[in-house]
């Protein structure tokens, strides 16, 4: 493969996160490098999700930094993470319910979008030439995720797993630096996990991105991952190759536990 | 024939003006998913300062021409309500995102209210005259085909003319412009727009100054048709039914809905109203957005709601 992986992109240090009593991270450290697959996995509950959403900023942790390319955010939002390049899907799946699969990529685009409200109101020749370059752009992705014969559709009435295609595709519409995947294959068969395995692998390889996933299904996640880091009950309690993972006794006692 | 047709282009001139003010609601409601019951209140608070300040400038300013006097108030009639817009992000709904629907609905009912005093309190609460030089006397067309030909009020007719323009020129920039799109996403999904880079906070910013205008034009023309006062916040209130007929969410509807409206109020009124002792036109509207309400909740080109189960 072409890919090496290089420095430390994304280095998250001592985040814990609470939402009144409940403490749903505790004192988490790992770090993420340029252009490697990063997992994050564990079992229900065990703080997955609230810790990508920290990374990407609709939750603001308790204690901890997290540091982006050397610079440190303390207060980190949703808006700040896009305009720094970290592009993300989500678990129940957010898309534009009324517009279509083009439309919604479109909307990837929005941050690239130079000209502005008046040149767009008026056609000028700017916004003009621009939208036509983003368009273009838009459908090397649609051409790359294989949803051509969708493009038109309002995304509303697709069946669930390409809608998680088309969220992955607004996604990379913005050209992330790093991608953010809340539970990718989440509900899908067979077919269609082996489909997002295959897109995961090609983005990473043919643009270079930066991969942080959440998954919940062990089997998938150690095939596509360079590095694991297992969560429980929102502490840190594996971090290693997929290999170290599964070799890892806390790990194995909690996902098969004595009990079960 | 004649009279058929005369009050059928009665309606379709009233409808459009309808369509004009339904136009603000669903603005707002597409672009931040929040029903804005301000809607009449930034009506009345827009003519107010276009009435206001045509009647003060020439004092100030010692300019006797009526157009420059209106052309300046409208500039600033519509720099105040660019102010109201960026109050409004500011103060009320920045701090309430992702918040649930009813709780926006209350906040802008508060803004109604407020917006309504301090507007009375500043610009006062008389009567007030619009006068933007619309032609007030009525004109007889096709008199070759009809006998008698068909008797137009020019007024309404230009009102109607300057709606149409609007209605289209904001129709095309929703579905055209980067910036409509973004502003359609927002509506969709705050959080999932926020994520890909969508600023919610200078969209929102657009999206009450575009209702703004919108509230602007509407003040003027029905201002000048009916004199400013308090009763124009209640303007609204008949744009209410235009909505539902013709879906939150719709721009196109609403436009054919307040044509719909319109014109339906004119004929039951005139064909039917003989029937049952006449004043239909008040209640049509209501009656015809109660049986959408049963029907077709969506309205006509409303998104129809499906939920996974």
């Amino acid at each position: 493969m072409a890919r090496e992986i290089g420095d430390i992109i994304l280095d998250l240090k001592g985040v814990s996160l609470s939402f009144g009593g409940v403490k749903a991270l505790t004192d988490i450290s790992f770090d993420v490098r340029e252009h490697e697959i990063r997992a994050i996995i564990g079992p229900n509950g065990a703080g997955k999700s609230s810790m990508l959403n920290v990374i990407n900023g609709v939750y603001r942790p308790q204690e901890g930094e997290i540091v982006l390319r050397g610079e440190h955010f303390s207060k980190m939002n949703p808006y700040k993470a896009a305009c720094a390049g970290i592009a993300r899907t989500f678990q129940n799946i957010a898309l534009f319910k009324g517009m279509s699969v083009l439309d919604n990529i479109m909307t990837g685009r929005t941050l690239k979008m130079k000209a502005n409200l008046l040149q767009q109101a008026f056609r000028l020749g700017a916004a003009e030439r621009e939208e036509l370059a983003h368009r273009a752009k838009v459908e090397e992705i649609i051409d790359f995720l294989e949803i051509q014969h969708i493009r038109k559709t309002p995304v509303g009435r697709l069946p669930y797993g390409l809608q998680k295609r088309v969220d992955l595709g607004r996604a990379l519409a913005m050209e992330p630096q790093i991608l953010l995947l809340d539970e990718p294959m989440a509900g899908m068969n067979v077919e269609e996990k082996q489909d997002m395995s295959r897109f995961i692998l090609d983005v990473n390889d043919q643009f270079g991105t930066t991969i942080v996933l959440i998954e919940h299904d062990m089997g998938v996640v150690m095939d596509i991952s360079d590095r694991v880091v297992v969560l429980d009950y929102g502490k840190k309690i594996g971090d290693g190759t997929p290999d170290e993972v599964r070799a890892n006794p806390e790990v194995i006692s909690a996902y098969l536990g004595a009990s079960h | 024939m004649a009279f058929f047709l005369e009050t059928l282009i009665g309606g379709l001139m009233a409808g459009m003006l309808y369509s004009l003010v339904a136009l603000g609601f669903v603005l707002i409601f597409k672009a931040s998913g929040v029903f804005n019951f301000a809607q009449g209140a930034m009506v009345l608070f827009a003519a107010l300062a276009m009435a206001r300040f045509s009647e003060w400038i020439p004092g100030w300013l010692g300019v006797a021409n009526p157009i420059i006097a209106n052309i300046l108030a409208f500039i600033i009639a519509a720099l105040i309500m660019f102010v109201v817009a960026w109050l409004i992000e500011r103060l009320v709904l920045r701090h309430l995102v992702n918040q649930e629907g009813a709780t926006l609905l209350m906040a802008t009912l508060g803004i109604a209210y407020f917006l309504e005093g301090v507007g009375q309190t500043i610009f006062g609460s008389d009567i007030y005259k619009i006068d933007v030089g619309m032609p007030k006397d009525p004109v007889l067309m096709l008199e070759s085909v009809f006998e008698g030909g068909i008797l137009i009020n020019k007024e309404d007719f230009y009102a109607a003319l300057i709606a149409a323009a609007l209605v289209a020129a904001l129709a095309l920039f929703f579905q055209k412009t980067g910036t409509g799109r973004a502003l359609r996403a927002v509506a969709d999904d705050h959080q999932a727009a926020q994520s890909i880079g969508i600023p919610l906070n200078r969209i929102w910013v657009i999206v009450w100054c575009v209702a703004g205008i919108v509230a602007l034009v509407a003040g003027i023309i029905w201002g000048s048709k009916l004199g400013v006062q308090f009763s124009l916040a209640t303007v609204a209130l008949r744009a209410l039914p235009v909505v539902i007929l013709g879906g939150l969410t719709s721009v196109p509807g609403a436009i054919v809905g307040g044509l719909i409206i319109g014109v339906g109020e004119k004929l039951s009124e005139v064909y039917l109203g003989p029937l049952v002792g006449g004043g239909i036109e008040i209640w049509f509207a209501y009656m015809l957005a109660l049986v959408f309400l049963l029907f077709r909740p969506q309205g006509l080109f409303g998104e129809k709601i499906i939920d996974r189960v």
